[in-house]
C-alpha cells in the first residue's frame, strides 16, 4: 500500500484496520545470493540498494535483535557532510545528496529536517581550522560558510557572544543543508522498501558462525534461525564489527567505546539548528517533539556493556550549560548508550576483506547516522560489483599498512 | 564510574583518577625485528586490536594517584573487573582468571 | 476550608493556609499540601492539555508517576520550570503555577482541534504523509511540526540559581524511606553500618503515611512511623535525606541522588543552593522503591476526575482531601476495595465498584455489603461522560449485555501493581515474569543490591517490614494488622460493546498512545517492544512509562500473540524522573567550569589592558594595544620595536619536564627523532618528537642540564599528553631504563627577552653567568641568578633575533619581569603576545605544531629531515616513517608563500590549487597554515602545505576565494635573515 494524505484519509475511515506489515517476518531460506548482517539503518540500506539499483533481490538482512536497535535507533540524528578532506567530503556528501529525496524515494518520511549545523569556533585554533574546512568545502562543492560572531547570533538568537565567556563564541562553521532526520524511520523505510522488492527481513537471528570453504571463500553463516548459504556476505554490524570480523578469521583495527546520548523534557521551540562546539564538547538540537537532544563524549575504556557513566554526562551537561546558560534549568529525560567501533583514523572501513566474498561497513565511529544512506549504497556496489565504487574505494582496509590514513581529527589537530 | 583496585596503591578508588591507556600486553618490537618486519606486520602491532567481547587485558594509568601505569582484566560486557595486576606480570592464564574470580 | 477538605484528616497543618495561583486564579490550600492535593481540595481536576491531540486532562496519581498534571511552575525571571508534576510540587505561600501546552487557556484549547482529526493522526502517521510535494517538506510541513513541538515554556533567560554536587560514601543506601526502607534502616543502624535513607517525598513513610486501619507491632502505623524515624535521627551512622530522588544507578553500586532544597521555601536566599547532586558509593544498596499503581484501559478513561484508587487513598490519608463527591471505583484488583472503604468510611459517596473479575472473595464481599455499596462484577466502564471533568460513567456487563449508568464527579481505577524496578535494572539486575503478580519482578542481581518490599513483589506492610529488616541484617519478625493486600486479574482488553474505532482508551495519557496504536503498531509488523515504544511513542513521555509501560506490554503481547515474557520489556533508562542540567552540572559553572589558567605574570598584562585569547587551558596575553590601537597596529609596533630593539614575552605557558636518570640520555634518544648523544651539558637542541605512526607530535627546546639531567620544553597545549606518553613508553617499553620524570610546567615562569639589546638589558642583572658571545653561544643554558634569583638561563631565540630564555621560580615570575620591564625602558622595551611571536616566529620560518602540522605530517613533509637522526637504531616513529605511504611521492610539504600582491594576507586555512579555472570539485593541493601582514619585510608571508611543495619552488600558485583569486608563489619557508646573522649581535 502506497503511503500518502490520500491512504492515510482512507484508512481512517476503516479504523486503520487495513495496514499491511511495513516488513513482514520471514523464514530464512536456504541459500541467498547475498546476506547483509546487520538491520540497522545501514544494513537495510544496502540491502534495498542492492535490489534497487543492481537488481540483487535474493537477499537476507540478518538482525540479532530487532531492526534498527543499534546505534541507528541510539544516536543524536545529527546529518551533516562538511567534512575536510577529499574522501571523507565525497562519501558524507554523497550521503547528504542521499538523504535530499529519501521520504520521496522510500516512500516513507524519514523527516529529513535541514535547519542547519552551526559549529562553534571558541579560539584562534578553531577558527584557522574551521575556515580550512570552509575553504575545502567550498572548493569541493560542500556547502559550509564561514559566520562572524554577530552573524552566528542572528542565525541563533538564544547565543550569548559576549567577549569575556571562558570560552567565546569567535565565529561558526555553518552548513545549511546539514540538519538532523527520524532515525527509527530511517530503519523501517529502509525495511519497508527493501521488503517491498523481495529482501527478507530477518530477525531475532543472530549469527554465530561465518562458514568458509576450502578456497578460503564465504559459504554461509550459522544462525540461531539454523545454517543460512550465501557467496556473498556483506557486514554491517556496528558495535560487533570485531567479533563477526574474528568468525571469520578476521583481526580488524577497531576497538568498541561506550557512547551516551540524552535528552531533555520537551519545551516549546527554542533551537533552531544543530549545535556543535568541539572545544567544549558539546553537541545540541531540539527534536520535532521539543525534547532537547545532546551527544555526550565516549568513555574511556572499551566496552560492549552499552552502558556509560555518569561522570561523562555531567560533563556533558556542564558543557551545554556553558554555551546556553539559558538551558539550565531543563531537565534530562532520559539518557543512553550505544557502542561505537572506532578505527585507528577514526574514518570508516566500508569494502572487500581479504576473505573472499566477505564484504565489511563498520569502524563509523561517532558519525554514522548521517553517512547511512551513503555507506549503504557504498556497502551495495562493493558487493554487487566485487569492487569498491570510487568513493568509498579510499576507505579500505589496507591504508592501515601503508599509513595514507584519512585522520580528520588529527587534521583537526584535536586532542583525542 | 568504575571503582579500580590499583595493584600498586593496594587500593580501590574511583575511575576519575585512572586513565584508560588501551588493550595490554602488545609488545613493541624491537629494533632489529622492526628492521624485518614488513609494513602488514607493523600495522599488526599499530593497529589491529582483539577488542573482545568478554575478558579483556588492558592497560590502566593511575594518572592523579601513584602515576603508575598497571594492567587489568575486565569483562567488556559487564564492565566487572576480574584483576589487576602490576606491569610487567605476564598476561594471565586462563585458570588464574577463573580462579581470580571466584 | 475548601469544599472537600476533610477536616481531621491527613498530615496538613489546617491552622496555616497557604495561598496560591494557578493559572492566575488565587486558592488556597494547606502547609503540607503538594499543589495538585491543594487543587484537588478546591475542587479542580482539570490541571492540562495532553501532547498530541490537547485534550484535557486531570490528575492521575499522588506522586513522581504522574502523567498528565504538568505545570510550569514560575519563580520569576529565568526561574520558569516547565513540566513540574503537581503532584510532587509542595505549595508555599505566593506559589504561582500555569498549565502548559494550551492556548488561548486550559478551558478552551485551540490545539484542540487535533482531538476532532485525531483519526487522522494514529502511531506513525507522519512517516506515511507529508512527503509530496517534496519543496512543501522543507518550507510547509516541517516547520509547522516543529511549530507544534513540546510541552512546557521554552526557557526565555539564564537560571539565576546555583546548584551543588558532592560525593557521599555509605556501607548501606536505602533508597525509599517506606515501610520496607524503613525497618531496613533501623536493622542496618543497629548493626553499626553508616547507613543513607533517601525518599523523594517531603516526609518520610511512603505508604504508611496514609495508612488506615493498619497497627504495626500493636502501634498505630503512623506512631510506629514516628517512633522509627526518632530512633533513625537520633543514630549518628544514619543520614536521612529527604525531597532525594535516585536517580541513577551505575557501575560498582555509584548512585546518584538528586536533593531538591528551595523549590518548597517562599523565599529564597540569593546563592543557596536550588539542588544538590550526591553521588554516593555504597557497599550494599537496598532498593525499596515500592511499586505503582497500573491504570486500566477503557474507553474515556482519560477524563479529567478518572484517577488510580490508590491516588485517592493518599489524598484522603495523607492531605485530608477527597476527590469527588460521588465517586465510581473500578477495578481489577482487590486493593481498590480498600481505597473504596476509606473513601466510603469518610462520608464520600461511592456510587458502585465496578469489577471485571466475575468473583471476588467473600471477606471482600461481606465488607461491601457492610457499607451498602453497589457492587457491579463481570463488568468494565464502557464510556465516560463529562467535557472537562467527568460527570458520569456507563457500566457494561458482557454476560448480559446490561448497561447502566452512573452519575459520578470521580472514577478510580485500578489495573493491579507494578514493582518498581527502574533502579533495580540501571545496575543491570536480572528481571523475570511473575504470572501470578502480572509483573516482571527481580532476579539475579549484578551489585551488591537487594530488592525488598512492593519493588520486590513483596506486597503489604508486614511482608515489606521482614524484607527490610532482612535486609539490613536484622531478624525481628513483625507482627502487623493490616488489610489484605489480595491479589487480580490483568486483562489486555476490557469487554465493550462499542466499536473499538470509535473508543479512546488510553495507555500513555501523556503521549496520547492508544490501546489501538498498540494494536497499529503490531498490525504493521512492529512486534518487539521496542519497536512498539518508538512507533507509537508509549512510554517516552517526561513520566517514561510508570503508567503504561506494562499495560502497553500486555495488549502488544496479546496482539503479537505471543507471551509477555517473550515480547521482552522496554529498558530502563536514568534518570528515575526528570533532572536539572544545573544540578548535574553542580559547580562547575560559570567560572568553575575547566577553570582558566594563569601564568605568574598574567596580572600584570592585565594591568597593562594586554587582550587575552585562550589557548587550550591557559589565557595568554595576545596583544598589548596602546592608544585605542587595533590589533593590527598593535602587533605590528610590537613586531617592529622587538626587531629594533628589545621585547619582552610571557612564554610561561611552555610545557616542561624533567627528565633525570642515568639512562636519560637512552630515553631521550628513544623519545625523539634526534639525537641526543652528541648533546653536551650546558647546550640546548631543538627536538622533535614523533608518534609511533611516525606524525610529528610535538617539539621544542630541550636543554641538557647535566650528564643525567634533561630540561625539556614542550608546546604549551601539548605538556600533559607528552607527559603521559613519555611515562608510558617509560613505564611500559623501556622498563629497563633508569629515569624519572617530572612535570615542571608550573614550576618555573619563563620570560622571553628579545631583541638586540637583549644582552644589555640582562647583563646587569646576571650572577654567576658569563653573558658573552663567547663563553655564552646560542644555543646553550647556564645556571647562575637573576636579579637574585636562581634561574636557568637559556640562549635560545623564536624570533630570529638575540634572545634569552629566563626561567625562574614561578613564584619569583612577576618581581623578575617588573624589574627587567623597569630596565627596559631605557631601550624603549616592547612587552609582545602571542600574536607577535607568531609573527616573527613564522618570518622566520619555525613551525608551530598543530598549526604548520596537523597530525598528517612527517618530519621531512616539514622539512625537518635534519632533525631525524640516521644512525639511530630505534625511537618512536622510526618504522613508521619507512612505511610505503609515508616515503611516497606527492606528500604535501611546508613551504613559503608570498603572494603577488604585497598587500594581500592569504586567510589561513585557505586552499591552494594550481588552475584556479577548474570545475568544482577542484584539485586541491594544499593550505595556507600560517599567514600574517610582516612590518619587518613590508609584505605580507605565508607559510602553507602544498602537495609535493619542495619540487614547486618558484611555482605561482592560487588561492581562490570567494569572488577573487590571489596569485602566490612558492619560496623557502625563510623570509628574514636567511643566514640567522641577527642572533650574532654582539
Amino acid at each position: 500500500m502506497k503511503y500518502s494524505a490520500v491512504s492515510l484519509f482512507a484508512n481512517a475511515l476503516s479504523g486503520h484496520k487495513n495496514w499491511p506489515e511495513q516488513f513482514p517476518d520471514k523464514a530464512p531460506k536456504k541459500e541467498y545470493d547475498v546476506i547483509i548482517v546487520g538491520g540497522g539503518g545501514h544494513g537495510l540500506g544496502a540491502a534495498y540498494y542492492l535490489a534497487k539499483k543492481h537488481g540483487i533481490t535474493n537477499v537476507a538482512v540478518l538482525e540479532k535483535g530487532w531492526i534498527g536497535g543499534g546505534n541507528t535507533g541510539r544516536n543524536t540524528t545529527i546529518i551533516r557532510s562538511n567534512y575536510l578532506f577529499d574522501e571523507s567530503a565525497g562519501i558524507y556528501d554523497h550521503a547528504v545528496d542521499l538523504w535530499d529525496g529519501l521520504s520521496q524515494e522510500l516512500n516513507y518520511n524519514v523527516m529529513f529536517s535541514k535547519r542547519g549545523v552551526l559549529m562553534l569556533a571558541h579560539n584562534v585554533h578553531d577558527v584557522q581550522s574551521f575556515q580550512r574546512h570552509v575553504h575545502a568545502n567550498r572548493l569541493n562543492g560542500v556547502d559550509n560558510k564561514w559566520l562572524t560572531p554577530q552573524q552566528c547570533k542572528d542565525f541563533l538568537p538564544i547565543l550569548d557572544i559576549s567577549e569575556d565567556r571562558r570560552y567565546p563564541v569567535m565565529g561558526g562553521a555553518l552548513q545549511m543543508r546539514a540538519g538532523t532526520a527520524r532515525h527509527d524511520s530511517v530503519a523501517w523505510g529502509y525495511a519497508r522498501a527493501a521488503s517491498k522488492l523481495g529482501v527478507d527481513i530477518i530477525q531475532n537471528c543472530k549469527v554465530t558462525g561465518i562458514k568458509r570453504g576450502a578456497d578460503g571463500a564465504v559459504e554461509g553463516v550459522e544462525t540461531e534461525k539454523g545454517y543460512i548459504g550465501a557467496k556473498k556476505i556483506g557486514v554491517s554490524a556496528a558495535g560487533n564489527s570485531s567479533v563477526l570480523m574474528e568468525m571469520a578469521g578476521l583481526r580488524f583495527p577497531l576497538e568498541s567505546y561506550p557512547l551516551q546520548a540524552l535528552v531533555s523534557e520537551p519545551v516549546k521551540p527554542v533551537l533552531n539548528c544543530v549545535v556543535m562546539s568541539n572545544a567544549v564538547h558539546a553537541y545540541i538540537s531540539q527534536s520535532d517533539k521539543g525534547e532537547l537532544v545532546i551527544g555526550a563524549g565516549t568513555d574511556q575504556y572499551t566496552s560492549y556493556s552499552q552502558r556509560g557513566a555518569l561522570h561523562i554526562i555531567e560533563h556533558t551537561l556542564m558543557s551545554i550549560c556553558e554555551i546556553f546558560p539559558i538551558f539550565k534549568r531543563q531537565r534530562m529525560l532520559r539518557s543512553w548508550g550505544g557502542i561505537v567501533d572506532v578505527t585507528p583514523d577514526r574514518s570508516p572501513i566500508v569494502g572487500k576483506t581479504p576473505v573472499p566474498g566477505l564484504y565489511v561497513n563498520c569502524g563509523w565511529g561517532t558519525g554514522g547516522f548521517k553517512a547511512t544512506p551513503g555507506a549503504a549504497d557504498m556497502l551495495a556496489h562493493t558487493i554487487a560489483h566485487d569492487a569498491p565504487h570510487k568513493i568509498n574505494a579510499p576507505f579500505n582496509l589496507d591504508r592501515f599498512v601503508g599509513g595514507r590514513l584519512i585522520d580528520e581529527a588529527a587534521a583537526a589537530a584535536v586532542a583525542h | 564510574m568504575f571503582e579500580i583496585h590499583c595493584p600498586y596503591c593496594d587500593e580501590k578508588r574511583p575511575e576519575i583518577e585512572f586513565a584508560y591507556a588501551g588493550e595490554a600486553h602488545i609488545v613493541r618490537p624491537n629494533a632489529q625485528d622492526q628492521g624485518e618486519m614488513s609494513d602488514a606486520d607493523w600495522s599488526q602491532y599499530m593497529f589491529i586490536r582483539d577488542n573482545v567481547r568478554g575478558e579483556h587485558c588492558e592497560r590502566w594509568w593511575h594518572q592523579h594517584g601513584c602515576n603508575m601505569f598497571f594492567n587489568a582484566v575486565r569483562h567488556t560486557v559487564t564492565d566487572k573487573f576480574v584483576m589487576t595486576y602490576k606491569m610487567g606480570k605476564s598476561r594471565p592464564t586462563a585458570k588464574q582468571i577463573a580462579d581470580a574470580k571466584k | 476550608m475548601s469544599a472537600f477538605r476533610k477536616s481531621g484528616r491527613g498530615m496538613v497543618d489546617a491552622s496555616k493556609p497557604v495561598n496560591f495561583t494557578f493559572d492566575g486564579k488565587a486558592y488556597q490550600g494547606l502547609q503540607g499540601d503538594t499543589l495538585a492535593s491543594a487543587l484537588l481540595a478546591n475542587g479542580v481536576h482539570l490541571t492540562g492539555r495532553s501532547f498530541k491531540y490537547h485534550r484535557p486532562r486531570g490528575i492521575v496519581g499522588a506522586g513522581s508517576e504522574e502523567p498528565n498534571a504538568l505545570v510550569a511552575f514560575d519563580r520569576g525571571e529565568g526561574r520558569v520550570t516547565p513540566n513540574v508534576r503537581a503532584t510532587t510540587l509542595e505549595i508555599f505561600d505566593g506559589l504561582k503555577a500555569e498549565s502548559q501546552n494550551r492556548w488561548p487557556n486550559l478551558k478552551t484549547d485551540i490545539g484542540g482541534f487535533n482531538n476532532i482529526f485525531s483519526m487522522f493522526f494514529p502511531a506513525g502517521f507522519y512517516n506515511k504523509t507529508f512527503k509530496w510535494p517534496a519543496s512543501f517538506w522543507d518550507k510547509v510541513y516541517e516547520p509547522f511540526i516543529r511549530n507544534m513541538a513540546g510541552l512546557g515554556p521554552a526557557p526565555k533567560s539564564s537560571d539565576p540559581d546555583v546548584y551543588a554536587s558532592v560525593y557521599g560514601h555509605c556501607d548501606v543506601l536505602i533508597v525509599g524511606a517506606g515501610p520496607a526502607g524503613i525497618a531496613a534502616a533501623v536493622a542496618a543502624a543497629k548493626k553499626d553500618q553508616r547507613v543513607i535513607l533517601v525518599d523523594e517525598q517531603a516526609e518520610p513513610g511512603g505508604g504508611l503515611l496514609s495508612a488506615q486501619n493498619v497497627e504495626i507491632d500493636g502501634m498505630a502505623a503512623q506512631d510506629w512511623l514516628t517512633k522509627s524515624l526518632t530512633t533513625l535521627r537520633k543514630a549518628d551512622n544514619v543520614t536521612v535525606m529527604l525531597r532525594s530522588t535516585a536517580i541513577g544507578y551505575y557501575h560498582d553500586n555509584f548512585v546518584a541522588v538528586n536533593e531538591r532544597l528551595t523549590d518548597h521555601i517562599p523565599s529564597v536566599e540569593p546563592g543557596r543552593s536550588r539542588e544538590k547532586l550526591h553521588r554516593i558509593r555504597a557497599g550494599k544498596v537496598i532498593l525499596a522503591q515500592g511499586g505503582i499503581e497500573r491504570p486500566l484501559v477503557f474507553n474515556g478513561n482519560d477524563r479529567p476526575g478518572v484517577m488510580l484508587a490508590s491516588a485517592a487513598q493518599t489524598y484522603l490519608g495523607q492531605y485530608g482531601v477527597a476527590v469527588g463527591n460521588e465517586v465510581v471505583v473500578f477495578t481489577s484488583h482487590d486493593s481498590a476495595y480498600q481505597a473504596a472503604f476509606e473513601l466510603a468510611d469518610a462520608n464520600i459517596s461511592i456510587a458502585a465498584i465496578v469489577d471485571i473479575r466475575d468473583k471476588i472473595s467473600g471477606d471482600l464481599q461481606q465488607a461491601v455489603e457492610a457499607r451498602a455499596i453497589d457492587l457491579i462484577l463481570g463488568s468494565s466502564v464502557s464510556k465516560t461522560s463529562g467535557k472537562l471533568r467527568i460527570n458520569g460513567c456507563e457500566v457494561y456487563t458482557a454476560s448480559s449485555g446490561k448497561k447502566q449508568s452512573f452519575q459520578c464527579d470521580a472514577l478510580l481505577m485500578s489495573g493491579g501493581w507494578t514493582p518498581s524496578l527502574h533502579l533495580w535494572s540501571h545496575s543491570k539486575g536480572g528481571i523475570k515474569w511473575d504470572a501470578d503478580l502480572a509483573a516482571y519482578v527481580p532476579e539475579q542481581a549484578n551489585e551488591n543490591a537487594v530488592c525488598v518490599g512492593a519493588c520486590n513483589g513483596n506486597f503489604g506492610i508486614e511482608a515489606a517490614l521482614n524484607a527490610g529488616t532482612k535486609a539490613g541484617g536484622g531478624r525481628k519478625k513483625f507482627k502487623v494488622k493490616e488489610p489484605e493486600f489480595g491479589s487480580g486479574v490483568v486483562l489486555d482488553h476490557l469487554p465493550n460493546y462499542i466499536d473499538s474505532s470509535k473508543q479512546k482508551a488510553f495507555v500513555d495519557f501523556q503521549n496520547d498512545v492508544t490501546e489501538k496504536d498498540i494494536k497499529l503498531a503490531v498490525r504493521e509488523g512492529f512486534k518487539s517492544i521496542e519497536h512498539v515504544k518508538r512507533y507509537t511513542t508509549n512510554g517516552m513521555a517526561t513520566d517514561q512509562g510508570k503508567t503504561s509501560n506494562l499495560n502497553a506490554l500486555e495488549i502488544a503481547s496479546k496482539a503479537v500473540g505471543k507471551p509477555i515474557e517473550k515480547v521482552g520489556l522496554t529498558t530502563f533508562r536514568p534518570p528515575y524522573t526528570p533532572t536539572t542540567f544545573g544540578a548535574l552540572a553542580g559547580y562547575r559553572d560559570g567560572e568553575l567550569f575547566d577553570p582558566t589558567r594563569k601564568t605568574a605574570i598574567d596580572p600584570w598584562a592585565e594591568a597593562q589592558g594586554a587582550v587575552f585569547e585562550p589557548v587550550g587551558i591557559w589565557r595568554r596575553a595576545w596583544y598589548f594595544p596602546k592608544d585605542g590601537e587595533d590589533m593590527h597596529a598593535a602587533v605590528a609596533r610590537e613586531c617592529k620595536a622587538t626587531r629594533d630593539s628589545l621585547g619582552i614575552f610571557d612564554a610561561s605557558t611552555l610545557g616542561k619536564i624533567e627528565v633525570v636518570g642515568p639512562d636519560a640520555t637512552k630515553f631521550m634518544n628513544l623519545m625523539y627523532s634526534n639525537s641526543w648523544t652528541t648533546l653536551k651539558p650546558g647546550r640546548c637542541r631543538y627536538g622533535l618528537m614523533l608518534r609511533e605512526d611516525g606524525y610529528i607530535y610535538d617539539d621544542g627546546v630541550v636543554a641538557r642540564m647535566a650528564e643525567d639531567r634533561y630540561h625539556v620544553t614542550t608546546t604549551s597545549g601539548g605538556a600533559p599528553r607528552v607527559y603521559r606518553h613519555m611515562e608510558d613508553y617509560l613505564q611500559t617499553e623501556f622498563q629497563h631504563l633508569d629515569v624519572w620524570l617530572t612535570s615542571t610546567t608550573e614550576q618555573w615562569a619563563v620570560i622571553a627577552i628579545n631583541g638586540p639589546n637583549a644582552r644589555k638589558l640582562i647583563e646587569p642583572f646576571v650572577e654567576g653567568i658569563d653573558l658573552s658571545k663567547d663563553a655564552f653561544p646560542h644555543m646553550a643554558v647556564r645556571e647562575g641568578k637573576i636579579c637574585g634569583v636562581p634561574t636557568r638561563l637559556f640562549r635560545v631565540s623564536f624570533t630570529g633575533e638575540l634572545g634569552f630564555e629566563i626561567n625562574i621560580p614561578s613564584h619569583y615570575g612577576r618581581t623578575v619581569w617588573e624589574t627587567l620591564f623597569e630596565a627596559g625602558q631605557s631601550y624603549e622595551i616592547c612587552p609582545y603576545g602571542t600574536e607577535t611571536m607568531h609573527v616573527l616566529r613564522a618570518e622566520k620560518g619555525f613551525i608551530i605544531v598543530g598549526q604548520d602540522t596537523d597530525g598528517t605530517v612527517t618530519p621531512h613533509d616539514a622539512g625537518m629531515g635534519w632533525a631525524v637522526a640516521k644512525k639511530k637504531k630505534d625511537f618512536v616513529g622510526m618504522r613508521s616513517l619507512k612505511r610505503s605511504d609515508l616515503i611516497a611521492d606527492g606528500r604535501k610539504h611546508l613551504i613559503g608563500l608570498l603572494t603577488d600582491d604585497p598587500n594581500v594576507v592569504l586567510e589561513e586555512g585557505a586552499q591552494i590549487v594550481a588552475d584556479p579555472n577548474q570545475p568544482i570539485p577542484m584539485d586541491m593541493l594544499g593550505h595556507v597554515t600560517s599567514s600574517y601582514w610582516s612590518e619587518s619585510l613590508g609584505r605580507s608571508v605565508a607559510m602553507a602545505l602544498v602537495k609535493d611543495g619542495f619540487n614547486r619552488m618558484d611555482e605561482t600558485l592560487h588561492v581562490p576565494m570567494p569572488g577573487t583569486t590571489h596569485k602566490a608563489k612558492v619560496v623557502k619557508p625563510v623570509f628574514y635573515d636567511p643566514k640567522g646573522e641577527r642572533l650574532n649581535v654582539v
